[in-house]
């Protein structure tokens, strides 16, 4: 038996999926009740903004970018359109004026990076200190938490509701997978987002309008953005500004890197995406099935992140190629 | 208001002030000696609000009220917002320290962190009031609530509920907030002091969501999953509560699991009572503590012995409510105190 030859096939998506096996296994035969059908669901459900403001990072990240504004463009876009629900304006429109704000702003983010050529975790970074700032200083003028009104109507129901017994944030989640799959890999877009990532000046010479392009994909982060929150807020029933403080953006990260997307650009597709989400999930699940305490649920998950990445660098050692580019 | 309402009420209030003039001049020598010191002791002295944030409802509240009666006594009243970063706090109370204002009314992050620059403020003279959370010094006044009290009573209200005299599993979970922050740690161990004495509770979890609704939600989600038959939840603080009242009634179980939470008593409290979100709330009122530091800040100021020389604890009363006791105007609007405070 070539055993060599079997671990040169582990690449880092494979050893996260066999990870994600293993904790399911030991999961389901020492914790009761991990297995029931409701817990699987709540499993799923918990990491499913997680995983849709995974699948607009991998967008960017694709294309050799980083979108760190993607956490406060949610909180805020969708925080405000609620807001302007409340203050009586029609659900539709609010929604549709937040969607545009969302949208918008990260055209903004876009136009740094591709045309003013600012380096995208600096501009990313520094979008995401101004929406917040922005949103906190004129858009959301009262509490940092902006409770869900009462006439949202069907949009709660993304939140809250079951579709064939499935709870719609899994639904959502999983609609928007098979979209951005589907962009990814039949449109001409697509296809040209990967090129450029994989190689930005000769994507340039064969005549694919790249500046555009890259303004496009953090356009196209934005607008998941806003659905991701839209979940978020119709689950809890309130935005809380104050997610943008937390760590939410480097478990967004987590996921995309866990799953095997390249940082640099070009490698990777949304079944990475889903692994790595899943990964995060049967984690979280199972440790607060068994009371672990939330910090120390935090120290677990860096550890299996450096974990995956020591196995992968071990496996797939640097070639030339990425020794030229450098990692981000 | 109407053109003739506010004619109306124009022609009164002259009425009322040619009235008020007249009783003057009738007892001029009847003044209050009392008043003229009092005022002087406030007038020209200036107040610095630093909370951990201002951007959430407690805060707005108590700076609302003490920065209204600060202006109508004369004083100047400034804020900071740290936005949550304990960092950017201690940097502000540094300056704070050297600006040297007459007042500083602060809230702690933790026990710590302040700890030793609210001594340093203390001894150049300025009076310090913390709010809501006691670090490890005590200044000329503490204002909040009883956080281990609070925690024991509302683990007696869950016992009538769940307890070894009722029908149920007995099965209790409890949502912290952060684990080092004041607020949850002391209403967790006033808790479990109380449910230590009683082996029938099983607590089935007992974790933090980082005052996160997000994730108090998802931890609940799962919790219940997994005790379908839970008897009653507690959540330390209201606004991560609407995550964990969101899971239970996602799970179809409200009015099954009693739920009680606590806060300031901000309008959406009232809301998750009227919808059934929270079984029932302990509320500390925000503006009523606001109405302490104010309270704190004139004793300090007006009895001469100088910042820190005397030091009390002053904690607020609590009110626990049900559905029942929800009424229009029974909760308050944080807009209306974001907006004194911008």
């Amino acid at each position: 038996m070539d055993f060599s030859k079997a671990f040169r096939l582990l690449n880092q998506e494979r050893i996260v999926f066999l990870l994600t096996v293993v904790l399911f296994v030991t999961f389901s035969l020492t914790l009761s009740n991990f297995l029931a059908a409701g817990n699987l669901l709540s499993l799923v459900r918990s990491v499913a903004v997680l995983g849709i403001l995974g699948l607009g990072m991998l967008i960017v990240v694709l294309g050799r970018g980083i979108d760190l504004s993607l956490v406060a463009t949610m909180a805020i876009s969708v925080a405000w359109a609620m807001q302007l629900v409340s203050e009586g304006m029609p659900v539709y429109a609010a929604m549709t004026t937040g969607l545009l704000f969302a949208l918008c702003i990260s055209l903004v983010t876009g136009i740094l990076v591709a045309y003013a050529e600012i380096p995208p975790l600096f501009s990313t970074l520094a979008m995401a200190t101004f929406i917040y700032g922005f949103g906190r200083a004129h858009m959301i003028t009262g509490t940092d938490v902006v409770y869900m009104p009462k006439n949202m109507g069907w949009i709660a129901e993304l939140g809250q509701g079951h579709f064939l017994g499935l709870p719609m944030p899994i639904l959502v989640a999983a609609v928007m997978a098979l979209l951005v799959f589907l962009f990814l890999k039949y449109t001409k877009l697509g296809a040209f987002i990967y090129a450029i990532g994989d190689n930005l000046p000769a994507s340039r010479i064969g005549g694919i309008p790249v500046r555009p392009m890259l303004a496009l994909q953090y356009v196209i982060s934005g607008g998941i953005a806003f659905v991701a929150g839209i979940i978020t807020a119709t689950s809890v029933e309130a935005m809380n500004t104050r997610v943008v403080n937390s760590n939410m953006i480097y478990d967004v990260i987590l996921v995309v890197v866990l799953g095997g997307v390249g940082l640099s650009g070009g490698r990777g597709n949304v079944r990475n995406v889903i692994v790595g989400t899943l990964l995060i999930g049967v984690l979280m699940n199972g440790m607060t099935i068994m009371d672990v305490q939330y910090t120390i649920q935090n120290v677990i998950k860096s550890l299996i992140l450096l974990l995956a990445i020591v196995v992968d660098s071990i496996v797939n050692p640097r070639d030339e190629q990425t020794g030229q580019q450098g990692d981000i | 208001m109407n053109k003739t309402g506010f004619m109306k009420l124009a022609a009164t209030a002259l009425a009322a002030l040619a009235i008020g003039a007249s009783a003057v001049n009738a007892a001029d020598d009847l003044n209050d000696p009392y008043r003229g010191p009092a005022l002087e002791a406030l007038k020209g002295k200036t107040i610095a609000y630093l909370p951990i944030s201002i951007g959430f409802d407690l805060a707005q509240a108590w700076g609302g009220v003490v920065k209204t009666e600060s202006e109508r006594y004369g004083m100047t009243f400034t804020s900071q917002d740290p936005n949550w970063n304990t960092d950017a706090m201690a940097q502000g109370m540094t300056a704070l320290i050297a600006e040297h204002p007459d007042v500083i009314v602060t809230q702690n992050p933790d026990m710590q962190s302040l700890a030793r620059l609210m001594k340093q403020a203390t001894a150049a003279g300025i009076v310090v009031v913390q709010l809501n959370m006691q670090g490890a010094v005590q200044t000329d006044a503490f204002v909040g609530p009883d956080f281990i009290a609070m925690g024991e009573q509302a683990a007696n209200m869950m016992l009538e509920k769940c307890g070894a005299g009722t029908d149920t599993s007995h099965k209790v979970a409890i949502v912290q907030g952060v684990l080092t922050g004041g607020v949850s740690y002391y209403q967790v161990q006033g808790m479990m002091k109380v449910f230590n004495e009683h082996p029938e509770i099983q607590i089935v979890s007992s974790q933090a969501a980082d005052w996160d609704a997000s994730k108090a939600r998802a931890i609940t989600e799962t919790a219940l999953q997994q005790h379908p038959d839970m008897c009653g939840i507690i959540d330390v603080w209201d606004g991560q509560g609407i995550g964990t009242g969101a899971a239970i009634k996602q799970a179809g179980k409200q009015g099954e699991v009693y739920f009680i939470t606590s806060g300031g008593g901000a309008q959406s409290m009232c809301n998750g009572l009227e919808d059934g979100t929270y079984s029932a709330a302990i509320n500390y009122n925000a503006p009523g503590m606001g109405r302490d530091a104010w309270t704190a800040i004139m004793m300090a100021l007006q009895n001469g012995q100088g910042a820190g020389a005397i030091k009390t604890q002053i904690y607020s009363p609590t009110r626990v409510m049900t559905k029942a006791d929800v009424q229009a105007g029974t909760c308050w609007d944080p807009e209306q105190y974001a907006k004194i405070l911008r």
